[in-house]
C-alpha cells in the first residue's frame, strides 16, 4: 500500500495513545471500518443508535465528554458568572499583585494583578479556539488532500506523499517556532501555525482509505453512470471514510492543545493581555520558587485534563465505530 | 533488501532537499525581504550602498534559484554561515552543542525503552486486572503531560521542595563533564523520558498481546514449554521488533520534545541555542540549527529502518 516506507509490522490491537505512530500505521486500523455501504438497509439513525450505544457503555469516555462541556461552560460561559477585569487592568494596589488564594480571588492573582480563575478562563477559551479551530482546518485539508492523493493516484500520489513524509520526519515543533520568530504572532497565525503540524496524519489515514474505497461497486457505478473525480472523491470516498475522519479528528484536537501549549510556553503565543493556558505556565514559572503555586498548577491540569478527555473520547469513538461493523 | 535499503537511503535525500526548500521559503518569509536582513545586520544607520555591497557579497541579488543552490551546496557542506549575534561560524557553535544534545537524547531513549518495555510485559501479563488498568490510566496522564509542565513539577518537587536534585541541568562545556554531573542530569533526562515511556509502554502492550496470539506461541505451548519460556523467549522476542519502527518514527517528536526540556533546564544544548537564536532573531543559527536538529533525525530513522530490515528477515520489501 505505502511503497516500502513503514515495514510496519501490523498490530492488530491497536494503540490508543500514540495518534502519531497510529497514523503512521494508520491504514490497519482504517481497513476494519471501510465497509458501509451506501443506502443500506437499516438507515443512518439505527447505525448512529449503535454507535452511540456503544460509547455510551464507556464510562470513562462519558466522563470525559462531561469534562469538555464543563470546560467549555467554564471558559464560554464563566466569565460572564465570575466577572473579572481581564483586558485594561491598571495595577493600582500593590496588594492585588500575587495575592494568594482566598475570598477576593479564589486561586489569586498573577504578577499583574489579574485573577487567576479569570486568567484561566480567558486562556482555556483562547486554547480550546485555537486548538479546535486548527484540528478543524487540518482536518479538512488533511482529509481533501489525502484523498485526492489516494484517487488520483500515480505520479499525483507519490509527489503528495513524499511532501507528507518529508514533514513529518522533521521535529515539527523547530519549523513551527521558525515561522512563529519571523512572523509576528497573532490569533490567526497561531491557529494556521498548529494547524500544519496537524494535517499529516489525517492525510495519510484518509489516502490509506481512499485506496481501498475508490475499487469499490458503487465507486464504479458511479464512474459508470459518467460522475466525475471531484463528484466521487466529495459524495462517495470522504462521506464513507467519515468513522476515520471523526475519530482521528478527536486525536487532532488533544495533539493541538499540546502543541499550543508548547507554543506559548516557549514565548511564541498570542499577544497580551490575552493568554492561553501554555502562556500562563510559561508566565508563572519565575514565581514558582516563590511558592505561587496557583500560577502553574491549574494551568498545567487543566491542560492534562482537556488532552486526556479527547484522548478517551477518541478511543471509546473508535471502538464505536468498530463495533457496528461486528453487529451488522 | 539491498534494493529497499537504495530506496530508502535516496528517500532520506530528498527529505534533506525537501527540508533544504522549506528553510529557504521560510528565510524569504522575512519581512521585508533581504535589505531587511541587511538593515538587521549592518545596522539601522546603514547606507543604499552599503546594503547594495552586502546584498552583492552574499549572493542576495542572485535569481532565486541560484540561491537555493548555494543553500543546498552549503547544507550538504556543512557551511551554514555565520551567526550575527554569537559572533561564530553557525557549524562551530553545532558542533559546540550536538554532543551534548546526543547525551540527554541518548540517555532519554536509553531511559525509556528500559522502562518501558518491562512495564509493558509487566501490563499483558497483569492484563485486565486492577494493576494493568491504573497503569493505563497512568500513562494516559503521562501522555497527555506536556513536557514542560512535567519539567515544572519535578524542579518544584525534587529541586525547591526536597533539594534532592539541582534544578538546573549541568552547565560545563564538555560532554564528559557533563556526564560527571550526574545528579543534574537526573531531572532533564527523566522528564523527556517520561512522555514516551507512557507511549512506547502502550506499544509494547499491544506489540506483546499480539505475539501472544501467534500460531508459534500456541505450538509452544502444546508442546508443553513453560509459559515464563513462552512469553519471555517467543513472545517477547518477536514483540520487540516493532519497538525499534516505533523508535525510528517516535525521534522528531523526541526531539521536539529535547528542544522543551533544554528551555526549562536551561540545557546547553541545541534545542537552547535555537530557542535563543529565535528570540534574538539570529537567522542564520535559527536556520543552521533547523536543518542539523532535521538531518539528524532523518539519519536517526533511518538507521532504524536499517536496524529493523536486519533484526527481521520475515519482513518483504515490495
Amino acid at each position: 500500500m505505502d511503497e516500502g516506507r513503514d515495514p510496519v509490522i501490523p498490530l492488530k490491537g491497536d494503540v490508543p495513545i500514540m495518534s502519531q505512530a497510529e497514523g503512521l500505521s494508520g491504514q490497519l486500523v482504517a481497513p476494519a471500518m471501510e465497509v458501509t455501504e451506501a443506502g443500506e438497509a437499516g438507515g443512518v439513525g439505527s447505525l448512529s443508535r449503535i454507535i452511540w450505544r456503544v460509547f455510551a457503555e464507556n464510562k470513562l469516555a462519558l466522563i470525559s465528554v462531561g469534562m469538555i462541556i464543563f470546560m467549555l461552560l467554564f471558559c464560554f460561559v464563566g466569565p460572564h458568572i465570575y466577572v473579572t477585569d481581564q483586558a485594561n487592568l491598571v495595577v493600582t494596589n500593590i496588594n492585588q499583585v500575587l495575592a494568594h488564594p482566598g475570598a477576593a480571588h479564589l486561586l489569586g492573582t498573577d504578577p499583574n494583578g489579574y485573577d487567576t480563575v479569570g486568567r484561566l478562563m480567558v486562556g482555556g477559551a483562547t486554547a480550546l479556539e485555537i486548538s479546535l479551530l486548527a484540528a478543524g482546518i487540518a482536518t479538512v485539508f488533511g482529509v481533501f488532500f489525502g484523498a485526492i492523493s489516494g484517487y488520483v493516484g500515480g505520479v499525483v500520489d507519490a509527489i503528495m506523499m513524499r511532501i507528507v513524509d518529508t514533514v513529518l520526519s522533521v521535529p515539527t515543533l523547530f519549523l513551527l517556532i521558525v515561522i512563529a520568530a519571523i512572523l509576528k504572532p497573532s490569533f490567526w497565525l497561531i491557529v494556521f501555525i498548529v494547524a500544519l503540524a496537524a494535517w499529516l496524519v489525517p492525510a495519510r489515514l484518509i489516502r490509506g482509505e481512499t485506496l481501498t474505497l475508490r475499487t469499490r461497486e458503487y465507486v464504479q457505478a458511479v464512474r459508470a453512470m459518467g460522475g466525475g473525480g471531484s463528484r466521487i472523491v466529495v459524495r462517495h470516498i470522504i462521506p464513507n471514510a467519515v468513522g476515520t475522519i471523526i475519530v482521528n479528528a478527536t486525536f487532532q484536537i488533544a495533539d493541538a492543545i499540546g502543541v499550543l501549549a508548547a507554543l506559548g510556553f516557549l514565548g511564541f503565543g498570542v499577544p497580551s493581555p490575552g493568554t492561553s493556558w501554555g502562556q500562563m505556565l510559561s508566565d508563572g514559572i519565575s514565581y514558582a520558587q516563590e511558592g505561587a503555586w496557583w500560577l502553574i498548577y491549574p494551568a498545567g491540569v487543566a491542560i492534562i485534563l482537556v488532552t486526556v478527555s479527547f484522548n478517551y473520547i477518541g478511543d471509546a469513538l473508535r471502538d464505536a465505530f468498530e463495533v457496528r461493523l461486528q453487529r451488522r | 533488501m539491498i534494493g529497499y535499503l537504495t530506496r530508502r537511503v535516496i528517500q532520506a535525500v530528498i527529505v534533506v532537499l525537501g527540508v533544504c526548500l522549506i528553510t529557504f521559503i521560510l528565510y524569504h518569509l522575512f519581512p521585508g525581504g533581504a535589505t531587511s536582513e541587511a538593515r538587521i545586520i549592518l545596522g539601522p544607520r546603514a547606507s543604499p550602498a552599503q546594503i547594495g555591497i552586502f546584498l552583492k557579497a552574499n549572493g542576495l541579488n542572485d535569481p532565486i534559484w541560484t540561491q537555493f543552490a548555494v543553500l543546498v551546496g552549503h547544507v550538504f557542506t556543512f557551511n551554514l554561515g555565520y551567526s550575527y549575534k554569537l559572533n561564530e561560524p553557525v557549524s562551530t557553535i553545532i558542533l559546540q552543542k550536538l554532543p551534548k544534545t546526543l547525551v540527554l537524547l541518548g540517555l532519554s531513549t536509553l531511559l525509556t525503552v528500559i522502562v518501558a518495555i518491562p512495564l509493558g510485559i509487566f501490563q499483558v501479563l497483569r492484563r485486565n486486572k486492577p494493576s494493568d488498568y491504573a497503569l493505563t490510566t497512568l500513562s494516559f496522564i503521562f501522555y497527555a503531560t506536556p513536557t514542560f509542565f512535567l519539567g515544572i513539577v519535578l524542579i518544584q518537587l525534587f529541586a525547591i521542595h526536597w533539594h534532592i536534585f539541582p534544578p538546573e541541568a549541568p552547565q560545563s562545556s564538555s560532554v564528559g563533564a557533563i556526564l560527571t554531573d550526574w545528579q543534574a542530569l537526573v531531572l532533564p533526562v527523566f522528564t523527556l523520558a517520561a512522555v514516551y515511556v507512557a507511549g512506547f509502554s502502550r506499544y509494547m502492550r499491544s506489540s506483546m498481546m499480539e505475539a501472544l496470539t501467534e500460531d508459534y506461541v500456541r505450538t509452544a505451548r502444546a508442546k508443553g514449554m513453560s509459559t515464563r519460556r513462552v512469553n519471555y523467549v517467543h513472545a517477547l522476542r518477536n514483540a520487540l521488533i516493532p519497538i525499534i519502527t516505533l523508535l525510528g518514527l517516535t525521534l522528531p517528536a523526541i526531539v521536539s520534545g529535547a528542544l522543551i526540556t533544554e528551555d526549562v533546564f536551561n540545557y546547553p544544548g541545541m534545542g537552547l541555542a535555537f530557542f535563543n537564536a529565535a528570540i534574538n532573531n539570529d537567522f542564520p543559527l535559527l536556520i543552521g540549527t533547523v536543518v542539523v536538529a532535521a538531518v539528524a533525525t532523518v539519519v536517526g530513522s533511518l538507521l532504524a529502518d536499517i536496524l529493523y530490515a536486519v533484526l527481521d528477515p520475515r519482513i518483504r520489501y515490495v
